[in-house]
């Protein structure tokens, strides 16, 4: 065998059995491709039909945990939990930010539909949730007060 | 890059309560330095959790996530002992992931 040959077909050999054993992990195995569309989205309408929650029903099963007031936009505490039974996925929206799409999330193999994070806040505005439980849409907001905006940090 | 991440595992009951640490500056590409030049926008695209290797979690993100992000999230069904790992990658394409194991309840 042509040497070029053989240590082309071992390093073949090596990178398949390193990609088998799920050392790394290419790009196309993650669950979902990052939503381009929505989360480059300017205006909230556009923000929600990217995704595809422009007919959500309103529900009290969507928790959100979220300061009445909070004085660094920069870092505001969220948690949000859904009880709404099948829950897959949750999406995080400040409605008034550049970008209002701020995090979504799919829920798998035990995982709790529930998440705690902190965001940043441009101005006051209503921090909205949307929620995929077993294909419908549902959602829930918290109007948050923000007294320096987080925008420029 | 090797300690720019934490995490804690531990069982609350029946439930594995996670919370994870992240390093990373999260610029949104609107502010500007001292010299008035803006700052390339630089943040955390995709955020996988695993428990035993089995996908948990999957989060896509925006610049809208605050500097230094922290996530907590939970998970039915885990017991002490298992293994629980946290990666992400961001939008130049850095990446890094942690692994712990979860502690039992108190």
């Amino acid at each position: 065998m042509d040497i070029l040959r053989r240590t082309f077909m071992q390093s073949a050999g090596a990178i398949a059995a390193v990609l088998g054993a799920g050392l790394i992990k290419p790009a196309s195995l993650w669950a979902a491709a990052w939503n381009k569309p929505a989360f480059e989205a300017r205006a909230l309408a556009d923000a929600l039909k990217g995704i595809g929650a422009t007919d959500a029903t309103p529900s009290i099963d969507i928790l959100i945990k979220a300061p009445d007031l909070a004085e660094n936009g920069a870092r505001v505490q969220i948690e949000v939990t859904s009880r709404i039974p099948g829950t897959r996925t949750m999406a995080i929206i400040a409605e008034k930010n550049p970008f209002p799409l701020i995090a979504s999330f799919e829920f798998s193999n035990g995982a709790e539909a529930f998440i705690s994070t902190y965001i940043k806040m441009g101005e006051s505005a209503n921090v909205r949730a949307v929620v995929n439980a077993e294909g419908k849409i549902y959602t829930a907001a918290k109007e948050v007060r923000v007294t320096i905006g987080g925008c420029g940090a | 890059m090797a300690e720019a991440m934490k995490i804690r595992a531990q069982m609350q009951g029946e439930i594995a309560d996670i919370k994870v640490l992240i390093l990373h500056p999260m610029e949104t590409g609107q502010r500007k330095d001292a010299q008035g030049e803006a700052i390339p926008i630089h943040f955390i695209k995709q955020v996988t959790a695993t428990l035993n290797g089995k996908v948990v979690l999957d989060a896509q993100w925006s610049q809208g996530i605050a500097k230094n992000p922290f996530l907590g999230f939970k998970i039915k069904g885990a017991k002490a002992g298992d293994k629980v790992s946290v990666s992400w990658s961001d939008n130049k394409g850095e990446a890094n992931s942690i692994e712990t194991t979860i502690a039992a309840a108190n």
